[in-house]
């Protein structure tokens, strides 16, 4: 297989290439055109080398690994009809670049236009030489996203950019169809691999799934090609620049379905759902295709449905499923290739020498515009099948193909249908050379127009060229190509015998009835047009931005209707979802056996309840007043914590306490700047609704708790029990979880305690720099304080109290470790005794007398417990592993260390440090609003007579701008 | 042994590195950004180092303290584990640079100490292999994303992110709720030894586990923001400054790799007790969940928004391939996840450039064209290409796999057609968005200042390259994604075969150490409990009776 190697190389080319003008976007459209060429150029040239090989029947191949889950690999090959569709890519490719050097102006972005050409031409390319459809996939969506950026190359014309998304939508969507296609074809298949796939036609046939594999496939064949009823995206991608639409919108990439239905026909022709399907659609779109181009006056919209029509006719022969139909079909895309790129680059002459495109404007150019003229006409006599151009002879292949062709029974329907189709091409096609080209200028305010430079008719008038060469000499010239392709697509050996007179056969009838019906319909195309312009059409465009506007809307509603950000309906569907599904699990299955006796209810225990019962309720009725809301609350966290005393669990009790009064009292001191009531902002009917909801799941929640708390299960608790004091040096079974069994957890929980304090200090720092700040500031805050602000029994009262809790706490934090306590009690006992000091002597007097930051606490504590856990890997220990020991103090008495001390120390430091920044932060809130700092440690000392509240307003506590804390 | 020791790195050093941040280097933001950046890159070394130790071998346990499993807490380290470290730091370390570059994180205070937290959070939710301490990292996480979503402030920003974090905490309050049930039904948290006790547990005794499957799954969903429970995702993404945003690109897949973990390896189809039905919620969730993402997409009428519709969309493709739960699906699951992250990373950087030289801020109107147009569109472009699902990047071959794997499935049709017709929605959205942004705008007059006017303070400046090369990196990898999908996915095979192991995995860790000198287990007293137990099990399941009266209200 020599020179397979090569094919990566090619395929890769243009990609590599296309960086090259894009890089160059500053050096001019010289540059940039030249470096397109270049590797155009280069890989026709290895191309070209293979091509005996390949002529000769060898089919190369080169496959790399590349997502072998997927069935994806970088496989390439190429064969006849691959090497037939490479060389027309970058032949007419390289005629592209010419001309659009000249066609574009100084002020078009040349770099980006030749880069998106060469993407699209790599994309291209890689279709037509790939061997594995997925890989064949990742082509197909390219030269969509080319095509778009393409069409939508003049971005400030807004049909190019609704043109570009409609494309992008057809193409894309068929893309996606064709996705699902291929990978149930290579499912059936058991490989992604095309030569395997050919060999399976016979197992794909018979599958059940072949159906819906076919249908997927074809809408992203016939999205693709521009067949009914997906034919309408095509003449507006005509916004394009003319180069565009002669090399994508003509030649090359509406052929990829094309391509594709030839790619798979050994696997997928031949059966009655292929027949109907694609010989009807190839049928309607090139009847319908051809009777659209004749009324229209847009030299580039006729082109272009003349292109819908040419391409319902390959999709046609393709669809018969004959031998001889593919030939003819493959015949085709080579005629049609030649005359319609030079139809279109005369078209894009037109345009440029004239500024119009609009028939009806045009005339007598063949004077004016002698060279142009001559292209176009023989271009345009090759698309009406005049004999002696190619058009002709592949026209003539059809139309006897289509002239035994019966559907449904019928003999006439198919036979009639085509040469009504080519009747109406003559007539669309005369109209083109007629209109345009003779008679006389029709309208004067066209300015002198003029044959273009060299570089630009010379690409066209190649293509003529051929179009006379292969018209006169099918055989000799199109003969071999078209034989190598043919023989790929039919898997057979194909040799085709063309000649000018094959007798007088009916496709020389109808082919005749042709020519002479499109002219008398060319001679009354006046009336026909005015009675055309009058008859209401479906306009594929409204229709599309009509069905686009409607699912915008829609969608929105769904997207943006539900999505509005309302937290109390989030909250609803969260909970009853949650309690649905609740019940859903429990009632699937039983319950164990209940295994725990109910406890008797002693009176103690029964007044808790009912306490926290009436307290649960009054909340809900009082809530609006939220002082009095915050102090029955507490009672509720009181029981809860009394509970835990009844049920013999100290340590929770100890926790639940401190939190309990640490929690109240911050939020005592932040509802000070909120307003004290809560309006009542949503219907009955509303709460109602949440009120139900809201039941259901705390009746969950209890059912729940009930149903587990009766039943026993063995679980670890009982390893903690018995391994607290041998593994981790304390008696306290408890405290030995938080810090040794579970330290990992703790460690975890004090850093959100942290957080939450960085947290809070930073939101202030961002609230007290907006709005919330200035109305802060500006708020009356001294016109509602009491005169006195600071008792004197509660100053003295906590101040005495200072020392004693700090004792408590420090005491509590090294018992923690045998006895109920810990660090995070001892930590909230600390926080409690300094939030005190701040509520009875004010923010401002504490604040002037703390001399630790509270970030270096939550800093130290978090570093300290995680120090002590990695110290443990100095002994080769995981992290957090604990040791233990005993120190003999001389005189006093043995002491027991352990390092989870100091990871208990770290949970203090942090605990203390995310407690006072919050409340620091609320006391920055305090001194912003204008509170002040009391020189004398008390508003009212009654050993003094006089009342000194404030300093000079320069003292005040408010803190500078730029001022950090 | 020694290098066991760096499972828990990924956890450490944020842990220690952002309490110095927030402390030490609080005042001096270069001495913050220096060592943020050299602890975010030292995250990626690590998280490098993690995925060679890996794949060296099978799971690697980390006993904390020393305490065997399932008394103490263990971190497992297996393929899967260390390529999710791998993707957080990763990802952390370009969307830091990213916050540098543009001067996001000096717009509040404790950028990077947030954010040093958050990646702590994140990488140890995906090591730890228990329940609770799962929960533990997921309020980290929670907290700090809080903290950082509200960073810089701003009305609409503290409005969403009250709403953020108050449905993540009745999401965590659930998480409790469903782990005390889980704890009560099978007497232990840890994941493995989970497996162990749930397939010991009789079909007709299952109410209880099954309510806390539920539950879990819930829980899981809200950080995945899978219907019914994604409401939150619109307004908070939409509204969280970009940067961060492009962080929270992991944090939906925290959600979805605890499904993983907890669906296969603990809840899995053979287990009697909860048998499908995590299953087909999951896949009623994530069909509903790509509809409403890829609808999203369509119908935004802001920019962030409709990045956070995609991401919706993209979770929801995630999920259909989770919810499939077969090695080929999970396969294609993951190597999606790994795109998405980069996807909507990319997006979300992409879209902070462009809203800081908007005029009209990120509404989708046309208005004139700022600086740097055109790279701004080649980088949206790309990025669009990437989460739409088409080539060459890999969201493309992500969305094939996902599709291929799921033909064997039962629900195949309904998924398909999901996904593709999603993935036209979203290709029309982005394309109309794109158009309108970066063409339509160029059609819009620029108003030319006077020549003597002074340059306006807040005048667009261009990005300079190395704030534009976060987003590039992330489109890049993407594309390394799709080149390399091959080794890649050779890795995940591992994975998931790892994760289907659920005997290996069970014998990872419940397995003692060999040089443990802690007692395995609570003793002889407890085992004759516990048999005392099973005896008592056997006496009532003879009876019946109160099983047979439950099942019948069931029914």
């Amino acid at each position: 297989m020599g020179g397979a190697g090569l094919l990566p190389i090619i395929a890769l080319l243009p990609f590599l290439g296309a960086l090259v003008p894009g890089v160059m976007i500053r050096a001019g459209r010289n540059a940039a055109a030249t470096f397109t060429a270049i590797p155009t150029f280069l890989a026709l040239l290895m191309l070209l080398t293979l091509a005996p090989g390949v002529m000769d029947g060898q089919v190369l191949q080169k496959s790399f690994s590349w997502f072998p889950p997927l069935g994806l690999s970088a496989s390439f090959m190429l064969d006849g009809l691959g090497l037939m569709f490479a060389v027309m890519i970058l032949g007419v490719g390289l005629l592209i670049t010419l001309y659009a050097r000249f066609y574009l102006s100084n002020e078009d972005p040349a770099g980006v236009f030749f880069t998106y050409l060469l993407l699209f031409q790599g994309a291209m390319l890689g279709i037509v030489l790939s061997n594995n459809i997925l890989m064949l996939l990742v082509f197909w969506e390219l030269t969509s996203l080319a095509s778009f950026l393409l069409i939508g190359y003049w971005r400030h014309l807004p049909e190019g950019r609704q043109g570009a998304r409609m494309a992008l939508t057809v193409t894309g969507g068929g893309g996606l169809a064709m996705i699902g296609g291929m990978l149930i074809l290579g499912d059936i298949a058991g490989s992604y691999e095309l030569t395997d796939i050919l060999q399976a036609g016979e197992a794909i046939k018979a599958s059940p799934l072949y159906l819906p594999a076919l249908i997927l496939i074809l809408l992203g064949a016939f999205t693709k090609s521009a067949q009914f009823p997906f034919h309408f995206w095509l003449p507006h991608a005509m916004a394009a620049p003319t180069p565009v639409s002669a090399y994508l919108h003509s030649a090359t990439m509406v052929k990829a379905g094309i391509f594709l239905m030839a790619r798979l026909w050994p696997v997928l022709a031949g059966t009655d759902p292929w027949f109907y399907i694609v010989a009807t659609t190839g049928l309607i779109t090139m009847v319908l295709g051809a009777l659209i181009a004749l009324f229209k006056d847009d030299l580039k919209a006729l082109l272009a449905f003349s292109t819908v029509s040419h391409l319902g006719l390959l999709t046609m022969l393709l669809g018969f499923g004959t031998e001889a139909a593919a030939v003819a079909a493959v015949f085709h895309v080579l005629n049609h290739l030649t005359f319609k790129a030079a139809l279109f680059m005369t078209a894009g002459i037109v345009d440029h020498s004239t500024h119009t495109r609009d028939i009806k404007r045009l005339g007598g150019l063949l004077t004016l515009m002698p060279i142009t003229a001559a292209i176009g006409i023989i271009a345009a006599l090759s698309m009406a099948g005049i004999p002696l151009f190619n058009g002709f002879l592949s026209k003539e292949l059809m139309l006897e193909e289509a002239s035994h062709t019966s559907w449904w029974e019928s003999p006439w329907i198919v036979p009639v249908l085509a040469t009504f189709g080519a009747l109406l091409s003559v007539a669309y096609s005369f109209r083109f050379i007629v209109h345009t080209f003779l008679g006389k200028p029709r309208d004067e305010s066209i300015d002198h127009p003029h044959d273009p430079p060299f570089g630009m008719w010379l690409p066209p008038a190649l293509l003529c060229v051929i179009v006379v060469a292969v018209g006169l000499f099918p055989a000799a010239i199109a003969g071999p190509i078209v034989d190598m392709a043919a023989s790929a697509v039919t898997g057979t050996e194909i040799h085709t015998h063309f000649a000018l007179w094959h007798g007088i056969t009916p496709a020389l009838i109808m082919s005749g009835i042709a020519i002479f019906g499109g002219l008398i319909l060319l001679a009354l195309h006046a009336p026909l047009d005015r009675a055309w312009l009058a008859t209401p059409r479906p306009e594929a465009k409204r229709l599309f931005d009509g069905a686009m506007a409607a699912s915008v809307r829609g969608t929105r509603v769904i997207a943006e209707g539900l999505h509005s950000g309302a937290i109390s309906r989030a909250l609803a569907v969260f909970v009853v979802t949650t309690v649905a599904s609740g019940l859903i699990a429990f009632f699937g299955r039983g319950l164990p056996e209940v295994s725990r006796p109910l406890l008797p209810i002693p009176p103690v225990a029964a007044a808790g309840w009912l306490l926290m019962v009436a307290a649960t309720l009054s909340v809900i009725l009082l809530h609006r007043r939220r002082f009095l809301a915050l102090v029955v609350i507490s009672i509720c966290g009181l029981m809860v914590s009394i509970g835990f005393v009844y049920l013999s669990a100290p340590d929770l009790a100890l926790t639940q306490i401190t939190v309990e009064t640490v929690t109240i009292l911050l939020l005592l001191l932040a509802l000070h700047y909120l307003p004290k009531t809560t309006p009542a902002d949503s219907s009955v009917a509303l709460r109602i609704r949440d009120g139900v909801i809201g039941v259901s799941a705390g009746v969950g929640v209890g059912a729940l708790a009930y149903a587990f708390m009766r039943r026993d299960v063995p679980s670890i608790s009982d390893y903690f029990l018995e391994n607290a004091y041998s593994g981790g040096g304390g008696h306290n079974v408890v405290n030995v979880i938080l810090v040794d069994f579970r330290g990992y957890d703790t460690f975890g929980e004090i850093i959100v305690l942290g957080i939450a304090g960085v947290i809070i200090f930073a939101l202030m720092e961002v609230l007290l720099r907006g709005r919330a700040g200035r109305r802060l500031r500006n708020w009356a805050f001294s016109e509602d304080r009491s005169r006195d602000r600071h008792p004197l029994m509660m100053v003295v009262g906590t101040r005495v109290m200072l020392p004693i809790a700090l004792l408590v706490g420090v005491y509590i934090l090294l018992r923690g470790h045998n006895n109920p306590g810990g660090g995070f009690v001892a930590g909230l006992v600390f926080s409690i005794a300094l939030l005190m000091q701040y509520m009875a002597s004010g923010f401002a007097w504490t604040m002037d007398r703390q001399r630790w930051e509270y970030h270096s606490l939550i800093g130290w504590g978090v570093i300290i417990a995680g120090l002590t856990g990695a110290a443990a890997w100095i002994f080769g220990r995981p992290f957090l592993t604990s040791a233990y020991g005993y120190i003999d103090w001389p005189w006093i008495e043995e002491f027991e260390w352990a390092t989870a001390m100091a990871f208990d120390v770290g949970v203090f430091l942090a605990v203390l440090g995310a407690v006072m920044l919050m409340l620091y932060s609320l006391s920055r809130m305090a001194r912003y609003a204008g509170e002040t700092v009391n020189l004398e440690p008390m508003d009212y000392d009654p050993s003094q007579k006089s009342v000194q509240t404030e300093r000079a307003p320069q003292e005040r506590g408010v803190p500078t701008e730029g001022e950090e804390l | 042994m020694i290098e066991t020791h760096w499972i828990i790195a990924p956890v450490v050093l944020p842990a220690i590195l952002a309490p110095l941040l927030a402390w030490v280097m609080r005042h001096d933001i270069v001495l913050a950004r220096s060592a943020s950046l050299a602890g975010a890159g030292g995250l990626v070394a690590i998280a490098v180092g993690l995925l060679n130790l890996a794949a060296g071998s099978g799971e690697q346990v980390y006993r904390l303290g020393d305490w065997p499993a399932p008394f103490g807490i263990t971190l497992v380290l297996d393929h899967l584990s260390a390529a999710m470290v791998l993707l957080t730091s990763v990802l952390g370390l370009i969307v830091l640079i990213h916050a540098v570059a543009t001067g996001w994180d000096n717009r509040g205070r404790h950028f990077h100490a947030l954010f040093q937290f958050q990646l702590m959070g994140i990488c140890g939710a995906f090591l730890t292999g228990d329940a609770f301490n799962l929960f533990v990292f997921f309020e980290i996480l929670l907290i700090a994303s809080y903290g950082l979503m509200i960073h810089g402030g701003g009305r609409v920003r503290l409005q969403a992110g009250l709403q953020y974090v108050v449905m993540n905490l009745a999401g965590s309050t659930l998480f409790l709720f469903a782990l005390g049930t889980l704890y009560a039904a099978t007497g232990t948290l840890n994941i493995a030894d989970l497996a162990v006790k749930v397939r010991e547990i009789a079909p007709e005794d299952a109410a209880l586990v099954r309510v806390a499957a539920m539950l879990l799954l819930i829980v899981f969903a809200i950080k995945a923001a899978v219907f019914p429970v994604q409401f939150w995702l619109p307004t908070t993404y939409s509204n969280a400054p970009a940067p961060v945003a492009a962080l929270f690109a992991v944090m939906t897949k925290v959600g979805a790799y605890a499904i993983l973990r907890f669906y296969i390896i603990v809840f899995g189809p053979d287990v009697a007790a909860t048998g499908t039905l995590p299953e087909k919620w999951l896949f009623a969730g994530a069909t509903i969940t790509t509809v409403i993402g890829a609808f999203g997409v369509l119908g935004a009428r802001r920019l962030m928004s409709m990045i956070s519709f995609s991401v919706i969309f993209s979770m929801g493709t995630l999920m259909l391939a989770i919810s499939a739960f077969t090695p080929d699906a999970t396969l294609a699951a993951l190597y999606y996840l790994l795109h998405s992250t980069f996807a909507t990373a990319a997006l979300f950087l992409v879209a902070c450039h462009i809203l800081a030289r908007r005029p009209s801020a990120d509404l989708l109107h046309a208005s004139p064209p700022t600086v740097q147009n055109g790279i701004f569109a080649a980088l949206f472009f790309a990025a669009a290409i990437g989460m739409a699902g088409m080539p060459p990047l890999s969201g493309f071959l992500g969305k094939l796999v996902v599709l291929k794997a799921l033909i064997p499935w039962e629900h195949a049709e309904i998924a398909w057609v999901v996904i593709l017709g999603g993935s036209l929605v979203t290709i029309v959205g982005f394309a109309r968005a794109g158009s309108m942004l970066f063409w339509k705008s160029t059609a819009e007059p620029v108003t030319e200042p006077e020549e003597d006017a002074p340059e306006p303070e807040d005048a667009p400046r261009p990005a300079t390259a190395l704030a534009l090369a976060p987003a590039a990196v992330c489109i890049l990898m993407m594309a390394l994604l799709s080149a390399l999908a091959g080794p890649v996915t050779r890795y995940l095979g591992v994975a998931v075969a790892q994760l289907y192991d659920r005997e290996g995995y069970i014998a990872a860790v419940l397995t003692p150490p060999e040089d443990g000198d802690r007692p395995v287990d609570a003793g002889i007293a407890l085992e004759a409990e516990e048999a005392a137990a099973q005896e008592d099990v056997t006496v009532e399941d003879e009876d019946g009776l109160t099983t047979g009266v439950i099942e019948e209200v069931g029914q």
